[in-house]
């Protein structure tokens, strides 16, 4: 009888899986301090021009987005092909920066409203006739302080 | 003889390596942060102000045409002149008497700009003009303002200016923020960014 228990024990041992939930663990990890947060669901193309010359944007809670491009090709069919304005989550006129950019200040304390911010982001491709439109717009409420968001790069390759 | 069952992996310790790499990437990882070109928009306009009187020399105009050409001074010009340009037009100090321009390094021409306190730089562009020759072309300019704000405050200062800013927003900077306010304050006036935009023509 012994005999055969002992050709039992040969078999192989079950592999360990205590480690198993800190390697996912780790990947977690990993993933969640590697994305970068998306505020707004960008409905049109988003390719930044670049530029050397460049400012960091640092305070956060003091910016507002204004992004304009064209509408990414999902939305292309419902609106339309010309670059549009994206205020939050949704396609914008020109006429609607000016109540946009007043509820982004109610939301904000007093004293922060001077400081505030807005950063265009702007599809490359778009003419220039829009962004007028928009500073236009944006200083009729006295938002005056802008950025022209960037990637960071040399300014010539922005002509390719 | 017999084989013997392989002795289990102590998985104890797995914890901790995990944790080490964790705290690794926490701490050499930093949220991307948006960085872009800052310009200030001018208030709107006000229709009883008379706007101020330039002499034509004092301005030196950039326009960007619908095919994305870029003309300085009504001559075409290639982007990567355009910098070299708009120093030797700021840094001219042509000025005579009030005018006259001690800190100017340029060719003194009395048929460009008198100093760089009354320079002007009008960049015009049409509606059609894309988005990213814009940018470029602010990109260029703005590095021109740079570039002798830079040179300035090497030689009064001794370091440059991009250094002295990004002391002031440095919480370790070990001297006296109220002085390097001042200078940078002082360096601004001698090389202030007049970069007026005309509204886009149709």
């Amino acid at each position: 009888m012994s005999k055969f228990k002992k050709k039992k024990s040969g078999e192989l041992p079950a592999i360990s899986t205590a480690s198993l939930p800190d390697i996912v663990f780790m990947l977690l990890f990993f993933f969640m301090v590697a994305t970068v947060m998306r505020e707004n669901t960008l409905m049109i193309e988003n390719r930044l021009p670049v530029a050397n010359q460049v400012e960091k944007l640092d305070k956060k809670n003091l910016v507002m987005y204004i992004y304009a491009g064209k509408p990414s090709s999902r939305y292309s069919s419902s609106a339309g092909t010309q670059a549009r304005i994206q205020l939050n989550d949704k396609f914008a006129n020109i006429e609607d920066i000016a109540p946009f950019v007043l509820a982004e200040r109610a939301a904000k304390r007093e004293e922060e409203i001077p400081f505030l911010i807005t950063a265009l982001k702007v599809d490359g491709e778009t003419n220039m006739g829009l962004v007028g439109d928009i500073k236009k717009e944006l200083r009729e409420v006295q938002a005056l302080k802008i950025n022209y968001t960037t990637r960071i790069g040399d300014a010539s390759d922005n002509l390719k | 003889m017999a084989r013997r069952a392989a002795p289990e992996v102590n998985a104890g310790s797995m914890a901790d390596i995990a944790f080490l790499l964790l705290i690794f990437f926490l701490v050499t990882t930093t949220i991307e942060t948006d960085s872009g070109i800052s310009r200030k928009l001018p208030p709107p306009i006000d229709e009883q102000q008379e706007p101020p009187i330039l002499k034509e020399k004092n301005i030196f105009v950039v326009e960007v045409n619908k095919n994305n050409d870029l003309l300085v001074e009504e001559e075409p010009m290639e982007l990567k002149d355009l910098r070299a340009a708009a120093v030797a037009f700021l840094d001219n100090g042509g000025g005579q008497g009030d005018d006259a321009c001690n800190y100017c390094q340029g060719r003194k021409d009395p048929t460009s700009s008198d100093n760089p306190t009354k320079a002007v730089i009008s960049l015009r562009n049409n509606r059609e003009t894309s988005y990213a020759t814009y940018i470029a072309v602010q990109n260029e300019l703005v590095a021109a303002y740079n570039e002798l704000r830079n040179r300035e405050a090497l030689k009064l200062y001794g370091k440059t200016f991009n250094q002295m800013e990004k002391d002031l927003n440095d919480v370790n900077y070990p001297g006296n923020k109220e002085r390097l306010k001042d200078q940078i304050k002082r360096i601004q006036e001698l090389y202030p960014e007049k970069l007026s935009e005309a509204e886009p023509k149709k």
